[in-house]
């Protein structure tokens, strides 16, 4: 099964870290990618610019309606994602617990909808 | 054996084997009651099969064949036809009870997920593990059965779209899994013994069915002390089942119970399984409440409590899991073994942290207090205030007895 692994911390916090702590954060993160490349998780991935760079759109009555910022203003906001796959719910939960920013924000798991073939 | 009794029996393991077989609840669901329609056709005509367990899994995987097929979705399911086809020399060949067991706890693990809701947690494990119907489960809990119905529905998609997965966790992840599955079997007791509005009958046979989890659990993971700690624990309760309550249902203390009413083999076999569970070193909640109750099983009278004891164990209980309510517990505990005024300083102090405020067992455990002591009118007030919390009907009748009594002593 397909999960995308949704990454949720206060950006704020992200400003406050010394450029070593913010370093060897981003080390971590590459050690993680390629850990769960190399085992066969990994499907993709991305970090996010903050919030402040998010524009939502809305059509309503046919109309788009631009707005700046994200959908809903959050305690925590969405800073990047992975896709993976994995064996089940405990699979990705077992490496959503290993995503460095779990230590202090939170991993939402989300199962990706299949579309085609018999279900697994 | 009738087919009502293996129905009881027997659907739950019947169930657990044919999910793991056709990984799909509603469908293995389906199946269970399809391959017993199909018993209560043919056995009364051509006599029982030597093995009915393996029979009514043969007949539900291929009732589920059928299902799927008449679904119209062979051209879909062809391969999964093919496995289940397949599968069908496995159920024949091996047919033993450790298959059945296996199955049995890897659904305890799936029901009891953290990844689902308690609320759906409990129910679900009701009805999968122990039979009991949607209805009887509604009621139980005091529920409409469209509600409880729908928390049916929504776990079990969730167990199928999120991919909780049907097995046993690995040992790294057991410890943790398995607290939550010790809870939820304590939660479906507790709903049982502290049944007091609602349909009692039915609530209380919950008691059983958790007993009946307990033991299961016990027997399939006999090296877990915390499992053998609860099922020890739920014994020494539900012996006293038939002493806790007079005639007119009103309660009665431990104290004023006639131990002659409680059920000596099930005290016993408590007692063993608590000494059994402390020697392998279990000192979770479980064991410490067990131990607990196993002190207040072995006093023949109220007078022989080892309340020294029951403290030291409360005190344990404390670091293991804090709480006010067993500060409370333990507070009473040092009253009877070191004197009233002893423990109504402990109930001053807790009432000054407000952790309890609005409960209505901290006022009623100070009337108790002051009734031993002879403190009738501050009692009687004490009672006054427990009745002002109180909730449920039998202990509000409970507590206005004993204001009446209080009255009664002061006019006297």
């Amino acid at each position: 099964m397909q999960y995308l692994l949704l990454i949720y911390d206060q950006e704020s916090q992200w400003g406050k870290l010394s450029e070593a702590e913010q370093g060897k954060m981003y080390q971590e993160y590459g050690d993680f990618t390629q850990s769960i490349t190399k085992s066969g998780h990994y499907i993709g991935g991305n970090q996010l610019h903050p919030v402040a760079k998010a524009t939502t759109v809305r059509v309503r009555d046919g109309k788009k309606v631009i707005t700046d910022g994200p959908f809903a203003e959050t305690k925590e906001q969405l800073g990047g994602y992975y896709m993976v796959e994995a064996k089940d719910l405990d699979d990705a939960v077992a490496i959503a617990s290993r995503i460095p920013s779990a230590r202090f924000g939170s991993i939402e798991v989300r199962p990706i909808v299949a579309r085609e073939g018999p279900r697994p | 054996m009738t087919i009502e009794q293996i129905y009881r029996e027997e659907s739950g393991r019947i169930l657990a084997t044919l999910i793991r077989l056709l990984g799909d609840f509603d469908l293995a669901e389906e199946a269970v009651q399809e391959a017993f329609s199909a018993a209560v056709e043919h056995w009364p005509r051509e006599g029982m099969p030597a093995n009915p367990r393996a029979w009514l899994v043969s007949a539900g995987r291929n009732k589920a064949v059928d299902l799927l097929r008449r679904r119209a979705l062979f051209e879909a399911k062809r391969d999964e036809l093919a496995r289940l086809s397949a599968l069908a020399e496995e159920v024949r060949e091996t047919p033993e009870e450790s298959m059945f067991n296996d199955d049995r706890l890897r659904l305890i693990f799936t029901c009891c997920h953290p990844a689902l809701a308690r609320e759906a947690q409990v129910p679900l494990t009701l009805r999968t593990l122990c039979g009991l119907s949607t209805e009887e489960i509604a009621r139980a809990f005091l529920v409409p059965l469209p509600t409880m119905a729908q928390r049916f529905v929504r776990a079990k998609q969730k167990i199928r779209d999120a991919g909780i997965p049907y097995r046993v966790p690995a040992d790294e992840e057991l410890t943790e899994r398995l607290e939550t599955v010790l809870l939820v079997v304590y939660l479906v007791f507790n709903e049982g013994y502290n049944a007091t509005s609602g349909d009692v009958l039915v609530r209380r046979e919950l008691c059983g069915e958790a007993i009946r989890l307990g033991r299961l659990l016990h027997k399939l993971m006999p090296e877990a002390a915390e499992a053998e700690a609860l099922l020890a624990l739920m014994l020494l309760h539900d012996s006293r089942r038939d002493a806790r309550a007079n005639a007119s249902g009103e309660i009665v203390l431990l104290e004023e119970q006639d131990r002659s009413k409680w059920h000596w083999e099930q005290i016993h076999e408590g007692l063993e399984l608590t000494e059994r569970a402390l020697g392998r070193g279990a000192r979770g909640p479980y064991a410490l409440q067990a131990a607990i109750a196993a002190l207040h099983a072995q006093a023949r009278r109220p007078e022989e409590t080892d309340w020294h004891q029951i403290v030291a164990l409360y005190e344990l209980l404390m670091r293991e899991q804090p709480s006010p309510v067993v500060e409370l517990n333990r507070a009473v505990a040092v009253a009877m073994g070191s004197g009233e005024a002893e423990g109504l300083r402990l109930l001053d102090a807790l009432e000054e942290r407000g952790d309890l405020k609005g409960y209505y067992l901290l006022p009623a455990a100070r009337g108790d207090l002051l009734r031993r002591m002879g403190s009738w009118k501050a009692a009687e007030e004490a009672f006054g205030d427990a009745l002002l919390l109180v909730v449920n009907d039998a202990e509000r009748r409970f507590l206005e007895r004993r204001v009446a009594e209080m009255k009664g002593k002061i006019g006297g």
